[in-house]
């Protein structure tokens, strides 16, 4: 268990990504069986201990100094877990500290009763960062700046594997993941794939631009719609179906629906959309029905999903990922045809002459509901990661407004001496005057150059200072790039830009010519409406 | 137990500090005032432009050498255990064990006595004598650690964290955020203790603190200003600076810094990471809430005033040990980096 504490402790304090790989690698390597499995379910959210809840620590923690006191305790903490592992006090009497393994074993089989004596007594084995550990451990929300996907690299690294070989059978694992260590380590057979419903590591693209696409033959490409919705892999074989985010995360709890749906074998790549009726709601309709544990009946029925096909990767029991493109998109539509689903359809081809004339549709589809295009060579076969050459995304010019800079916030990791987190702003009369209303946040898009000018300028120009942001005086526009707009009860201003980047320091405009709240406005298309406007959808081709 | 008269009618806070009316004098006064008693040299104690300061010699020290030389203030300095009587009021300083010079002012007043502890901790600190507990009718204590979260673990374990991370790291520099005035020094010792004998470097606002804590008698070893040095030299090495410049442009001189902060505030995660620590160590010049609980029992007060920090579990807990126990608001005290 220290050791288990010693890591997350390290990793809660570690921002940057290779160091925290380091710290897992080191662990995993030195570390026996079973704990490094046990470790490792954690880091990857892959255990769950239904007794240890927090109404039970709540009632240790006011058992042990009074109510009154655990809960000032409790409000200057702000985490349940932490403020319990901090004012309990070790006891020598309570002999040695429980493995990882052993805490594990032990509330697997303990009941509901037998559970707090248990915990105490390990409380009082433990220190601090033990106890904070443990308690991190059993209330199942770690926070240490781990994403499974992270964890599994380094569980990679460890055995010189590249992630996508660990992906691949990932789902057919559990903890503590014996086989997996055997294999990485030992030189034991790589554990197999086929096991039900396993998640297969997607194929992804690169950027292009219109000029590169000259040198390419439009020939041996084909285009499809880049839908604006989230990339999923549907997985269904062996009774077992899933539905796995690009990254391999299952999301099935928060889509009953789509899961219901799956009446085949088979593993298809596919765009993840709200549709009500031929059409396709905004990206924002769809993130409602994200990150939810429960799904109402309603919410089923006011944002039904859709998954639109994009590719087979294995059918009826066939691997199909070395075919090419052109004979797995035949093969999908075949399966199709044979059988056409409400929930289920296949993304359409987009047909073209040439590059100017695809150039040409890309200008015409004004839609929301699309990104761009993408273009994936015929004979391409299906490639873990983003290989380059086979397939390209060419996405929608950004939209374009300019802003007035109005606070800054220093930066993570290697940044954090610089003021690299940017809040900009535009205009809006109110109550007779024109004011900046603050419209995104972007920490990205600039050059390390124009970061160090960035942060001088925030320097020299700050007006005040509220803990780490700097409010900055309104002189300086910024040119911001972004993908889409759309209404916010979030934000001050009722807008949200979707991924906005620092395009252009426009030093050669001054701040009272920037944009204003209304031209943001305009482009929502239908301002002021309630309801999503008609136009915020897209008929399905 | 003396409860002739009410300890509220000649020792009470007003809006410039807590004032010792027949005395006539403030203590540890927020802003300029005609007569001060000040308990230590930090910021929110000592202040600039009294006309009249009484204080231990070090901390008039301390003050003199952060106020300019203080040309403009009478500075009465006040040994540890020495008496003077100022109209009708004894006051004596004794050790708080908080920095180097730091009291508490001992008050009495016919036939009753009242304990303005400042900031005091229990713990051994080599840079100055340990906090004296004085039986008293009134305590006035701190509060800033006052929650049960607060357990400051043995410093020289908190020391022996950093050494074994320069020996993981030993390409890297280590940059220890540090308060100028007193934890800066007493790191320093608890460094040499240790056996870290090597040069420590220091970032220029802790120089002049430094080169007092020297003149007053504390060995602090080699020590030597960052800007004496060339690049290479840091790998390895030890740097100390105040924890607002670990974040400033100042660090990027270093490369790849391990930085770290010592404070009794990095026991909290959320704190830690707010700092920016990427390895947070808890050393206080404050009491813990152990330290605190152990201080009321200790000198016995039947009333105890709490002020700055968390009053209301301090008061709380005094209340439950039967102690007479209030929340005493004083203007101008600030959290401090320590």
């Amino acid at each position: 268990m220290q050791a288990f504490a010693a890591l997350l402790d390290a990793l809660s304090y570690q921002p940057a990504r290779n160091a925290k790989l380091r710290l897992i690698e080191a662990y995993l390597k030195e570390t026996p069986d079973p704990d490094r499995g046990w470790a490792l379910a954690a880091l990857t959210s892959g255990l769950d201990f239904p007794a240890a809840k927090p109404a039970l620590l709540r009632g240790f923690g006011e058992d042990k100094i009074g109510a009154e006191l655990f809960h000032w305790s409790y409000d200057y903490v702000g985490d349940l877990a932490e403020t319990l592992s901090l004012i309990w006090q070790a006891d020598a009497a309570a002999g040695p500290p429980p493995t990882l393994g052993e805490v594990v074993d032990t509330l697997q089989t303990a009941t509901r009763m037998q559970t707090p004596a248990i915990l105490q007594r390990w409380l009082d084995s433990l220190d601090a960062t033990g106890r904070w550990a443990l308690l991190k451990l059993l209330t199942g929300e770690l926070r240490v700046g781990v994403s499974a996907p992270l964890a599994k690299q380094a569980a990679a690294n460890i055995g010189n594997q590249p992630v996508n070989a660990v992906e691949e059978i990932w789902h057919g694992l559990t903890p503590p993941y014996r086989p997996l260590f055997d294999w990485l380590l030992q030189g034991a057979p790589r554990p197999s794939s086929n096991a039900g419903g396993a998640f297969l590591p997607a194929m992804l693209a690169n950027p292009i631009e219109r000029a590169e696409l000259e040198v390419l033959d439009p020939t041996h490409f084909r285009a499809e719609w880049k839908w604006d919705g989230i990339r999923v892999q549907v997985a269904a074989s062996g009774g077992v179906k899933r539905l796995y985010s690009r990254a391999g995360e299952d999301v099935s709890a928060a889509f009953p629906d789509i899961i219901e749906a799956i009446d085949f074998e088979g593993v298809f790549d596919g765009e993840l959309l709200v549709r009500r009726d031929e059409t396709v709601a905004s990206f924002n309709d769809l993130q409602q029905r994200l990150n939810r544990k429960v799904v109402t009946p309603k919410m089923l029925k006011d944002h039904p999903a859709h998954v639109r096909l994009y590719d087979v990767l294995w059918l009826e029991g066939e691997d199909l990922r070395a075919l090419s493109f052109d004979q797995r998109r035949a093969r999908l539509e075949a399966w199709n045809a044979e059988k056409p689903r409400a929930r289920f359809d296949v993304s359409p081809l987009v047909i073209f002459t040439d590059w100017a004339h695809l150039a040409e549709l890309r200008e015409q589809m004004t839609s929301d509901g699309i990104e761009g295009l993408m273009l994936k060579r015929g004979d391409s076969a299906y490639l873990a990661g983003r290989p380059k050459g086979p397939w390209f995304k060419w996405k929608r010019d950004p939209m374009l407004v300019d802003c007035v800079l109005m606070y800054a916030q220093r930066g993570h990791g290697k940044r954090s001496s610089f003021y690299s987190d940017f809040t900009f702003g535009c205009w809006r009369e109110a109550a007779g005057k024109r004011e900046l209303a603050p419209v995104g946040k972007a920490y990205f898009g600039f050059t390390d150059e124009e970061l160090r000018w960035l942060d001088k300028w925030v320097r020299d120009h700050t007006t005040n200072r509220f803990g780490p942001v700097r409010e900055v005086a309104p002189e300086l526009v910024l040119e911001i790039a972004f993908d889409g707009i759309a209404r916010s009860t979030r934000h001050k201003s009722g807008l949200a830009m979707r991924f906005p980047r620092i395009n252009r320091i426009r030093t050669d405009k001054p701040a009272a010519e920037a944009d204003t709240i209304d031209n943001l406005l305009k482009l929502l298309g239908t301002a002021g409406v309630e309801k999503p406007a008609e136009s915020a959808y897209v008929t399905a081709p | 137990m003396t409860d002739t008269i009410d300890p509220r009618s000649w020792l009470y806070p007003t809006p410039r500090g807590l004032y010792c009316k027949p005395g006539d004098f403030y203590i540890d006064p927020a802003v300029a005032v005609p007569r001060a008693v000040v308990t230590h040299g930090h910021g929110d104690h000592a202040r600039p432009g009294h006309r009249a300061a009484l204080a231990t010699p070090e901390t008039l020290a301390i003050m003199r050498t952060r106020f300019e030389g203080m040309p403009d203030t009478s500075q009465q300095p006040l040994k540890y255990g020495e008496s003077v009587r100022i109209g009708g009021v004894d006051v004596e300083l004794a050790p708080a064990g908080h920095i180097l010079g730091s009291a508490q002012a001992v008050l009495a007043y016919k036939g009753q006595r009242i304990v303005v502890s400042g900031d005091f901790k229990r713990r051994p600190d080599p840079t100055c004598p340990p906090f004296e507990p004085i039986p008293c009718d009134v305590f006035i204590t701190e509060a800033t650690f006052a929650l049960p979260v607060f357990h400051h673990p043995s410093d020289m374990g908190e020391i022996g964290k950093l050494l074994r991370s320069v020996a993981t790291f030993p390409e890297r520099t280590h940059l220890v955020g540090v308060y100028a005035l007193g934890k800066c020094q007493r790191v320093i010792r608890l460094l040499r203790a240790a056996g870290w004998d090597k040069r420590i470097w220091l970032h220029g606002s802790l120089l002049a603190l430094c080169k007092l804590y020297q003149e007053q008698g504390v060995d602090l070893g080699d020590i030597a200003h960052v800007s004496d040095a060339i690049l290479e030299t840091f790998r390895g090495a030890i740097v100390l600076c105040p924890p607002s410049a670990i974040a400033d442009r100042w660090s990027r001189r270093f490369a790849d810094p391990v930085p770290a902060v010592c404070s009794g505030w990095m026991r909290v995660r959320a704190r830690a990471r707010q700092s920016g620590a990427e390895l947070p160590l808890i050393i206080s010049d404050h009491a813990d809430w152990s330290e605190l609980c152990q201080t009321l029992k200790d000198v016995g007060a039947p009333k105890v005033w709490v002020t700055h920090g968390r009053e209301e579990a301090l008061v709380h807990m005094a209340r439950s040990l039967g102690i007479d126990a209030e929340a005493l608001h004083l203007a101008g005290r600030e959290e401090e980096g320590t």
